[in-house]
């Protein structure tokens, strides 16, 4: 339609939102409220336009869909779009968590408004573009692209050490992307073109994949993030606006397991057979190191930003498990972290919107005054720590079930990961919601207001639906996940054989 | 029907909890309550079908929950004949719960809250024993604890309510790290996780070997000790038992309900549910009779020392649960389950009747404050005696058919196992401890005069300052419980007097096999139930024996001569400051795991992360980064003859390699 494909118009719509503040004048108070409302209509109409994408949207084939292609700089480099079951959830996540990330904006925002919802409407083409390239050079266009607004929503929005975050977070992030911009250009030089779906179909040597692997490892692990490279993500949240953590673990966090997905297991199946250990190792420690730092934490936010590093410890090992119960587990773990993750920050934010603190021994007894935040808080809490009929069940068991398949020990250590995340969850929850309620400015706060109750009750809804009915997600990347196993396992046998025709 | 039994307390749940604000606090009480009335009819009519009946076993299946790739779960219903006597423990008792809590919980502000909790704990225990496989199971098993831990924690305004509430939920979870990876590997092993398919494949897996955790183990008993793990934590066994007696911080009706009657046994009913994996393990089995019978022996030496009314019945659950693993743990598994079965009319009855005394004493719990107390509330004395001669197995009430057959059990099967001569000892033994702290706690609540009358209870009122207790201000004499209280109380003691000779013949007498059609398994080697009948009379005299020792222990030492008790634990301090402090298990659990994690917590945060990660990373590169700019910035001095300089300097040393380097 209109020459251009629905996924274009997801990925340019929220610049055409952009645009329209942008010429919005001057930056009066008229100005504010319509870049508000701008912001929230384009996101919405996004979201809307991502469900009919949805509905075009054909679980039962592995293929790439609603594909458009452009020729554009010649020589290989190539405008190309689809989406496959993998990356539509992904597609659906992001499209879906934007008007939340809006509304939580809507009034802890009060100066350069204009430019803060055009950042954000700015990010989100760079994370649909991520999640829609289907040419290697423009995935990377968009993932790194989608740096630059996360870095001005912290350095400009932020905290007291905004600077110091933002800076943190951009130099890692850009480091790791380095090296994947020289395995493009390596990859660019084997296959002589960049479009994935051509490089999904070529072999590269055993050795050159390990080199590109690691060279991809680098940039999805520190985006993940994994340990050791995640020490930029506790600073990040604490400094990045509410909707800025949101965004953050809801989407860009998903990036690393994204990539990981759409390249490393399916490009370089060897070197993936061969690393499996090592990420399992870094995904382990991941898992029980950051859920014992999450314990000693005295910052809300801090504390949640290191369970999602241990969350993504979950993904991690259940990628590389590489059958179906770990990586479907994984992408169910992705998307239900998104919701869950975005509504504990959220639902931090709610409470430093009033007072101005995210200091968990400022808080205390609030479930007197604010009962609705303490029934919303409590469900993401236990679906933060993965009790069964919430999301967080789900992907947790079948990463675990996945990686106990593969490997024993791996499983064994990494459900140590389930005692560990219902203590510190359940102890900052103590902290804050229960209690006496003696602090006369905690006292003083008020319950949940219209718009916190619209903001909450869909993800709380969604939390509990996907709890007890997995089955869309599932579906959707069901046979996607099939392929890929079914293609590495192809690709690991032949290997095999040819090393043993050798002999 | 069934779908209606399981659902009726999640509506209940939904409308007390949703809705409870703009009810009001008695519409919720009765909708919740009547709703659990119906479902325990339900439940009872289910249990005469299935039981007596000839009900085919059906599994409606409600819809998918999980699939991906082989691995399928669906939400469904599986009622067999275990499962309808479970759920006639789970309506009958929570329904009378349900009932009392009007009456125990009036004072209170949050009431539709509490019921609301009570129905959603009702629903999870349901889900649990109608579970088809083991991840249904596992949701109702942690939907529980969830429940468990907000009734725990009701009172959050309490350090100790919240500490308890958390330490419950943890230790649990320990216990399902267990469960988890049992499940896993069941998974490993048979490709299912549905009931049917492993129990089929169970036999073919005896004897096999598998390569895990970096050794060779024999497949079924490793995959049912980490089942048993589950069980441990949810039933409160040895080493895993420290959340129950904390777990006291919750009020009465919820002790009586989760943490006597229903959710403590649901380690039980796993065992039970999974006779067809552990009939294959024989060395799993030899473990749970070890831990049940440590359990029931341990558990009762500090029940007999402890103060607070709630603790010393905690304790007492903790040692019966034992009763119910050496049961289970000889191959007695319709023993077990009677067990559980008959306990939970004179547990709850205990500890309803606890809670009609705590009610009586403006909420004091301990017994050294009580006395003399039979003759204000009578009503609730005779209950508390029936509740106790049930408990201590008074000939022909519940108890004695149920307990006593566990230790004839553990005695027959001592022949050929030395692990069942080891439950046989610590039953024996602890049947006397039960006698002596269960008569204890009579004797001092209900006899004797109350030591100090009118005596502070200001920490009872500190941590229910939102209870409205400005009615009882001034009026310290104890009051009989109203009706709403009185009646559950009347009728758990008519299951703890009957439901021992009404259900023996059923459970594991002439009928068993027309009565559970299969629901429990038995290898063909299992003759329990035979060898039962071919022990020596005496002992089925032992139990008795001790259960008269007890009594008269305890009549001797606080009735006919008070202060015996306080003269013995002063002779022997250590001991009872061993006993005092639960054998120390909070102490050394403290300095083994608490302190350890938050001390490893800092670590990995401050050292860790900061100073190695970061240190030699991003910071320590930015501050490198700024040593050499500094360095350059001090170059940089402004002065042009530096400049010059340094210009003629650099001149010099490139002409000087152009022209040695122009030689070659």
């Amino acid at each position: 339609m209109f020459g251009f494909g629905i996924l274009s118009a997801l990925i340019f719509l929220p610049l055409i939102g952009a645009l329209l503040i942008l010429a919005l004048p001057g930056d009066g108070e008229a100005t504010q409220r319509n870049a508000r409302w701008i912001a929230l209509w384009t996101t919405l109409v996004v979201f809307g336009l991502s469900l009919y994408a949805w509905a075009q949207f054909d679980t039962s084939t592995a293929a790439f869909q609603l594909v458009e292609t452009k020729a554009w700089f010649g020589a290989g480099l190539v405008y190309k779009l689809g989406v496959d079951g993998i990356s539509m959830p992904f597609v659906l996540l992001t499209t879906f968590l934007m008007p939340f990330c809006i509304g939580a904006s809507w009034l802890s925002i009060s100066k350069r408004v204009r430019e803060y919802f055009i950042a954000f409407l700015v990010l989100e083409t760079m994370m649909i573009g991520v999640f829609c390239a289907l040419d290697l050079v423009l995935f990377y266009l968009f993932f790194e692209g989608g740096l630059i607004p996360m870095f001005l929503i912290i350095g400009i929005w932020g905290g007291k050490r905004r600077i110091y975050a933002s800076f943190k977070f951009f130099l890692y992030t850009l480091l790791g992307s380095l090296l994947m911009l020289v395995a493009i250009m390596a990859m660019y030089g084997v296959a002589g073109t960049t479009d994935i779906t051509v490089l999904l179909n070529t072999h590269f040597a055993s050795s050159v994949q390990k080199w590109l692997w690691l060279a991809f490892f680098a940039s999805f692990a520190v985006k993940m993030p994994m340990w050791p490279v995640h020490t930029w993500l506790p600073d990040a949240h604490v400094e990045a606006p509410t909707a800025g953590s949101v965004i953050l673990a809801g989407v860009l966090l998903k990036m690393g397991g994204y990539g990981f997905i759409r390249f490393s297991l399916p490009m370089f199946p060897e070197a993936t057979q061969y690393f499996a250990p090592l990420v399992w190792t870094l995904s382990i420690i991941a898992i029980l190191y950051t859920s014992l730092v999450a314990l000693v934490q005295d910052d809300m936010k801090k504390l949640i930003a290191y369970s999602s590093v241990a969350h993504m410890g979950f993904v991690t090992m259940g990628l590389f498990t590489m059958n179906t119960q770990g990586v479907q587990g994984a992408v169910y773990q992705m998307v239900s972290h998104g919701i869950v993750s975005g509504a504990l920050f959220l639902c931090v934010g709610v409470v430093y919107d009033r007072l101005h603190t995210r200091e968990i021994a400022a808080y205390g007894g609030l479930v007197k005054n604010m009962p609705l935040y303490a029934v919303a808080f409590m469900v993401f809490t236990m679906a933060n720590v993965g009790l069964p009929g919430t999301s967080g069940f789900v992907g947790e068991f079948l990463t675990l079930i996945g990686a106990f398949t593969a490997n024993s020990w791996v499983g064994f250590f990494a459900t140590f990961g389930v005692i560990f995340s219902a203590a510190y969850a359940l102890y900052l929850y103590r902290r804050v919601i229960f209690g006496v309620l003696d602090k006369p400015a905690v006292a003083a706060m008020k319950d949940l207001s219209g718009r916190e109750i619209a903001l909450l009750a869909p993800l709380l809804v969604l939390t509990i639906y996907y709890g007890v009915h997995p089955g869309p997600i599932l579906d959707a990347c069901a046979a996607s996940v099939d392929h890929l196993i079914k293609g590495y396992d192809a690709a690991l046998s032949l290997t095999k054989t040819a090393a043993l025709a050798l002999h | 029907m069934y779908t209606a039994i399981v659902f009726l307390p999640l509506l209940g749940f939904f409308i007390a909890g949703v809705f409870g604000r703009q009810l009001g606090a008695r519409p919720s009480e009765l909708i919740t309550t009547g709703l659990l009335l119906l479902c325990a009819a339900l439940s009872w009519i289910t249990f005469i079908q299935v039981g007596f009946g000839h009900a085919p076993l059906q599994v409606p299946v409600l819809s998918t929950w999980i699939s991906s790739g082989s691995l399928k779960i669906d939400w469904a219903l599986r009622v067999d004949t275990l499962t309808a006597v479970m759920l006639v423990v789970v309506t009958t008792v929570s329904s009378l719960v349900h009932l009392y809590s009007i009456g125990y919980m009036h004072e209170d502000a949050s009431r539709s809250r509490f019921f609301a909790y009570l129905s959603l704990f009702t629903f999870a225990m349901l889900m649990l024993v109608t579970a088809d496989n083991l991840v249904q199971m596992f949701f109702g098993w942690e939907g529980v604890g969830l429940a468990s831990y907000l009734l725990i924690g009701f009172w959050y305004e309490k350090p100790s309510a919240n500490a308890a509430a958390i330490k419950a939920f943890v230790v649990n979870r320990v216990g399902d790290f267990g469960f988890a990876l049992g499940i896993f590997l069941v998974f490993w092993l048979t490709g299912s996780v549905s009931f049917d398919v492993i129990f089929a494949a169970a036999p073919g897996l005896a004897n096999k070997s598998i390569h895990v955790f970096g050794s060779t183990w024999d497949a079924m008993t490793i995959t049912c000790l980490l089942l048993f793990m589950g069980a441990m934590g949810k039933s409160a066994q040895f080493l895993l038992h420290t959340w129950l007696p904390d777990a006291m911080e919750g009020p009465t009706p919820v002790s009586a309900l989760i943490h006597a009657a229903t959710m403590v046994t649901a380690g039980v009913f796993m065992v039970a549910r999974l006779s067809p994996l552990f009939e294959q393990a024989p060395a799993a089995l030899t473990v749970v009779t070890i831990v049940g019978g440590t359990t029931a022996f341990f558990a009762a030496t500090i029940g007999l020392v402890q103060n607070d009314i709630k603790r010393v019945i905690a304790y007492s659950t903790c040692s019966q649960l034992g009763y119910m693993f050496v049961a289970l743990g000889v191959g007695g598994y319709s023993l077990g389950v009677f067990h559980l079965f008959t306990h939970a009319f004179f547990k709850a009855l205990l500890f309803l009747g606890a809670g009609s005394v705590i009610h009586a004493m403006h909420h004091e719990q301990d017994m050294r404050n009580m006395g003399g107390l039979r003759k204000e509330i009578p009503i609730t004395f005779w209950m508390m005696t029936i509740g106790t001669l049930a408990l201590t197995g008074f000939p022909f009430t519940a108890g004695y058919y149920s307990k006593d057959a566990i230790i004839e059990a553990a005695y027959a099967s001592a022949l050929h196992h030395p692990a069942a001569a080891y439950g046989f000892v610590m039953t024996v033994i602890a049947a006397g401890l039960t006698s002596f702290y269960s008569w204890r706690l009579v004797f001092m609540t209900f006899f004797g005069t109350r030591a100090s009358a009118g005596h502070d209870h200001g920490h009872a009122h500190a941590a229910h300052d939102d209870h409205g207790h400005d009615d009882h201000h001034g009026d310290h004499t104890p009051h009989e419980s109203p009706w709403v209280m009185l009646i559950p109380l009347i009728v758990l003691a008519f299951g703890a007097l009957v439901a021992g000779f009404a259900f023996e013949g059923s459970f594991f007498g002439h009928h068993y096999d027309e009565f559970w059609k299969g629901a429990l398994f038995q290898g063909k080697d299992n003759h329990l139930l035979h060898e039962m009948h071919e022990i020596p009379s005496y002992v089925g005299y032992i139990p008795t024996g001790m259960m008269v020792t007890g009594f008269v222990l305890a009549y001797f030492m606080y009735i006919v001569a008070p202060g015996t008790a306080g003269r013995i634990a002063a002779a022997n301090p250590i001991i009872y400051n061993f006993l005092l402090n639960k054998w120390y298990f909070d102490e050394i659990y403290d300095f083994l795991f608490v302190r350890p994690a938050f001390w490893l917590g800092r670590l990995f945060w401050k050292t860790g992360d900061g100073k190695i990660i970061d240190g030699m990373g991003p910071d320590g590169v930015s501050a490198r980064v700024l040593d050499v700019t500094q360095r350059v910035v001090r170059l940089q001095s402004g002065y042009v003859y530096h400049y010059a300089f340094a210009m003629l300097i650099g001149v010099a040393a490139f002409i000087s390699w152009y022209l040695v380097g122009g030689v070659h």
